[in-house]
């Protein structure tokens, strides 16, 4: 593993989770091996690896929902996390609202789940936030993509995390809602005068799109391969040794810009069938 | 001797066929019993059903079912008390079933068959050989709504009580591990009560309402009201209120309607339930054909949402 580097802001303040050499395996098979890094308040990480390489299975483990074999996840006592999941994983037939989505992750405050007022106040609020006024008492199918993945990261918010995790929070979406979606946690991740920004990590495939717009990158591939920004990490070495294919890193406006070349051979094939 | 007897056919002097005073079938005291047992055997199952559908465990209640004839059958033979025999029998049942099921390896269906089918051909076993001596062991197998036991309209009314109260005091977290099992799990909810608590829920269910309308048929009214309240609503809360209602209606209509039908009574709560069933599905898709012909002027949901 390489450590590129750690800047001194990044070391400043009590780590809400340290992962500590941490293993974990299905079955028999282990899957992530001595994983280190961690995440201090304020964060915005983003975790880009290959299908396959452990990506979900970093954040089950960050999220307490999968025991290591060794090592251990250190999490700062009192952390509230709240997770987002793949949309894949939903079941888009279940008979939810928007507002039952939304209101299911917090502890009622009477006996009668009825949402009070005051509930149904701060929720609507939360919708309000993330743009989906006046759609709280839609099915979730009748959502447009964006519209879905913000209504899992509402219920998210509503418990009021320390630390939010999303699973590739843009898999499978347009160009404009990858905008939305980012735009969105940006803001969360952005302090205010009212408190500290919401920690912020997620895994993805989109390098381009969404890894290289992020402070914090983890290059990730049973292991931590890279941990940086994305001019330090976003690399032909670190890459290649991540997909395991060789890789071009251009620099477009100051960001990395990365140009696969599997697909060059694949062109020609294609292009001399075409002839 | 056919235990499902209807229940005209039980009074004697009663002229079958061209009865038509509607009051009439009140005069008597187990018409009434039964009506109010269907009603209630209805209610229960249309609430429990509601989790039954959303899980998918119809295949689970419809063994637990064959599970607790054999209990029955074996308690009846013991002559111990139904209650607790199969009580005790169906939540061993229910309890390794959740077990196997829970982890959802290959083959968790055919175990489930293998135990409960097991305990069913025992309890066919028991009465072959003593079914003379213990008539609830047929009861058990194909509901008697008339024939209702001292106690039985107190037992599903009891669970009935209880499992309204559960639901409304972990509503929450009941939805959410039923929606969403492993961000519940993340979030703090302890899924495994829950799911713990939901097979409690159904194992009692089916205990208290299966001499009602019988194994054959139970777990057809666990999922009736369920699913035709789900082809009515796309929200939780409301298919939670909707799903007893819609199955207290097929009980008590079905029970009064088989008065005068002379068929046994878990038969034609099914059919009630099926015809509602059948209704729902008509014109909700008539109603969304009729939505996807509409869209130039009042565009479907997916498409006004950018
Ligand atoms: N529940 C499971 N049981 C057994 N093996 C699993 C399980 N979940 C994942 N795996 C295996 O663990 C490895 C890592 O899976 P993981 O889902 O963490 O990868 P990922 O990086 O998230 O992939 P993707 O980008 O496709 O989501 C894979 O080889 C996968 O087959
Ligand atoms: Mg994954």
């Amino acid at each position: 593993m390489v450590k590129v580097d750690v800047t001194p802001a990044r070391l400043a303040g009590e780590p809400l989770v340290a992962f500590e050499h941490v293993s974990c395996a299905y079955g028999s098979s282990t899957v992530i091996d001595a994983v280190d890094f961690a995440i201090i308040p304020g964060e915005f990480v983003g975790i880009v690896g290959p299908s396959g390489s452990g990506k979900t299975t970093v954040l089950r483990a960050l999220l307490g929902a999968l025991a290591p074999v060794h090592g251990k996840v250190h999490r700062k006592a009192g952390l509230r996390l709240a997770y987002v999941p793949q949309l894949e994983t939903v079941d888009w037939n279940f008979p939810v609202t928007v507002r039952e989505v939304v209101s299911m992750s917090r502890p009622s405050r009477s006996w009668w789940p009825r949402t009070t007022p005051a509930e149904i106040r701060e929720i609507d609020d939360v919708l309000e936030r993330l743009g989906l006024g006046g759609l709280a008492n839609r099915h979730i199918r009748e959502l447009s993509g964006g519209q879905q993945q913000r209504v899992f990261l509402a219920r998210a918010l509503v418990q009021k995390p320390d630390l939010l995790v999303l699973d590739e929070p843009t898999a499978g979406v347009d160009v404009r809602t990858r905008h939305e979606v980012l735009h969105v946690l940006a803001d969360l991740n952005e302090s205010t005068p009212d408190g500290d920004g919401v920690a912020i990590v997620l895994t993805t495939h989109d390098l381009n799109g969404l890894a290289a717009h992020l402070p914090r990158v983890i290059c990730f591939n049973r292991t931590v391969i890279a941990d940086g920004s994305p001019n330090e990490v976003l690399r032909p070495y670190f890459l290649e040794r991540t997909y395991g294919a060789p890789m071009e890193v251009l620099q477009h406006g100051g960001m990395p810009v990365v140009v696969e070349h599997g697909a060059d051979d694949l062109r020609e094939r294609l292009s001399r069938r075409g002839a | 001797m056919v235990p499902t007897t209807s229940a005209s056919a039980l009074v004697a002097g009663v002229p079958d066929v061209l009865a038509v005073d509607l009051s009439e079938p009140f005069q008597y005291e187990f018409f009434r019993n039964g009506l109010v047992i269907a009603t209630l055997a209805g209610a229960l199952c249309g609430l429990i059903g509601v989790f039954v559908v959303l899980r998918n465990m119809s295949y689970i209640g419809h063994g637990l079912s064959h599970a607790i004839f054999g209990g029955a059958a074996l308690a009846a033979v013991l002559e111990l008390n139904y209650f607790i025999g199969a009580g005790l029998w169906g939540l061993a049942s229910g309890l390794m079933i959740g077990r196997v099921a829970r982890r959802r390896i290959i083959g968790a269906d055919a175990a489930i068959g293998v135990i409960t089918t097991a305990s069913f051909a025992m309890g066919l076993a028991l009465q072959a050989r003593y079914g003379q001596a213990s008539r609830s062991i047929d009861a058990v197998l194909f509901g008697n709504v008339l024939g209702v036991f001292p106690g039985d309209i107190a037992a599903v009314a009891g669970v009935g009580i209880f499992s309204a109260a559960v639901v409304v005091l972990l509503y929450r977290k009941l939805l959410f591990t039923t929606f969403d099992p492993e961000v519940a799990a993340v979030s703090g909810v302890r899924v495994p009560a829950m799911e713990a608590t939901l097979m409690f829920l159904l194992s009692a269910t089916i205990l208290v309402t299966v001499r009602v309308i019988g194994v054959l048929l139970i777990s057809a009214l666990l999922v009736l009201p369920a699913v035709t309240s789900r082809l009515l609503t796309n929200s939780f809360g409301r298919m939670l209120w909707l799903s007893p209602v819609l199955g207290a209606l097929f009980g008590g209509v079905g029970m009064y309607a088989s008065w005068y039908a002379d068929v046994p009574s878990g038969a034609v709560i099914i059919l009630c339930g099926t015809a509602a069933f059948i209704v729902a599905y008509v014109s909700v898709g008539v109603r969304r054909r009729a939505r996807v012909a509409g869209l130039d002027h009042h565009s479907g949901p997916a498409l006004t949402t950018g």
